[in-house]
């Protein structure tokens, strides 16, 4: 069984920084446009959810093989969107 | 740490043989859960990609569509969703602590912001269908077509979500039960943190909608 346990505090240490963060996103969005907005929310998007896994799912208290794991489902995901993108991006440039 | 004073029925039914020790492979368990909340980033994250694409190619519609929705009340379910993820965690907390009642407590506040999401996100999709912006509305087909695209991800994927939080609401009002009895206790949690990993995954999946959904415009 897991020994650490981090304190109630620190929970909420946690949970302030993510509203934060989702303040942060919406006055971002609503300042800047374009491009540079879909990439900024998403970014801060990626560090509330990291905050979420990796203290209020426990993942950075977890076994390496849990981490290598969740790094592989990641990893897949990744390899999905990223491939599926450059089809998309590159269609049409060598006349195909 | 107290002994708790009920022996938990699960424990026993769990045993070997009387007065055996019961076998428990609490990482085997924690380990199956992940696997499953893996499945569940793969089937979120396939929609994920529908919807990157489709906005690649349409990002004008995208934009115009996601204006219609009511980014207030967007914010405000990230708000009671992250709460209710603090209040997961702390559940988990309070019950290794041998504090049950304050357990229970952080429990049933888990669902009651459940419950207040479902009731904004009711609010929210009644306004949209009263605006005829659903799924094969004559007043949607008239729209172009990459709105139309957005409003059916926005249904498919908030929807899929809600169900999600039905189902984590559901879980946890057993776990509620099991605590209130003992089942579930400080030397046995494994149900509760489970069922708090899969509200955590599940408001992780709301932190990447509420952007593309609410604010990329």
């Amino acid at each position: 069984m897991k020994e650490h346990s981090p304190g109630y505090g620190f929970y909420v240490f946690i949970w302030l920084t993510l509203l934060i963060l989702t303040a942060t996103t919406a006055t971002a969005a609503g300042v800047n446009a374009g491009k540079f907005s879909v990439f900024s929310v998403l970014f801060i998007a990626g560090c509330k959810s990291s905050l979420v896994l990796a203290y209020f799912m426990h993942l950075k208290y977890e076994s390496r093989l849990l981490k290598l794991l969740f790094f592989i489902a990641i990893a897949t995901l990744t390899i999905f969107i990223g491939l599926t993108f450059v089809d998309f991006s590159l269609r049409g440039w060598f006349g195909i | 740490m107290k002994e708790p004073e009920a022996v938990p029925i699960e424990n026993e039914r769990e045993a070997a043989s009387p007065g055996e020790a019961p076998h428990r492979d609490y990482e085997g368990t924690k380990m199956g859960m992940w696997l499953f909340l893996f499945s569940e980033i793969i089937l979120f994250g396939g929609l994920f990609l529908l919807y990157s694409i489709y906005r690649f190619l349409n990002p004008k519609d995208f934009h115009n569509a996601s204006l219609d929705l009511d980014v207030v009340l967007g914010t405000l379910n990230t708000v009671i969703l992250l709460t209710s993820s603090l209040t997961a965690a702390l559940s988990i907390s309070a019950l290794r602590d041998n504090h049950k009642k304050l357990s229970l407590l952080f429990i049933g506040a888990t669902i009651l912001m459940g419950a207040l999401f479902i009731f904004n996100k009711y609010l929210e999709w009644s306004a949209k269908i009263h605006h005829g912006l659903y799924p094969n509305s004559h007043i949607l087909a008239t729209h172009p077509r990459g709105e139309q695209l957005f409003f059916g991800l926005y249904y498919m994927m908030t929807g899929l979500h809600g169900v999600h939080v039905l189902v984590g609401m559901g879980i946890f009002c057993l776990v509620y039960v099991y605590v209130a009895r003992d089942f579930v206790n400080a030397s046995y949690f494994w149900k509760l943190e489970n069922t708090a990993l899969y509200w955590h995954l599940v408001d992780i999946i709301w932190i990447f909608l509420y952007p593309l959904f609410y604010l990329v415009s």
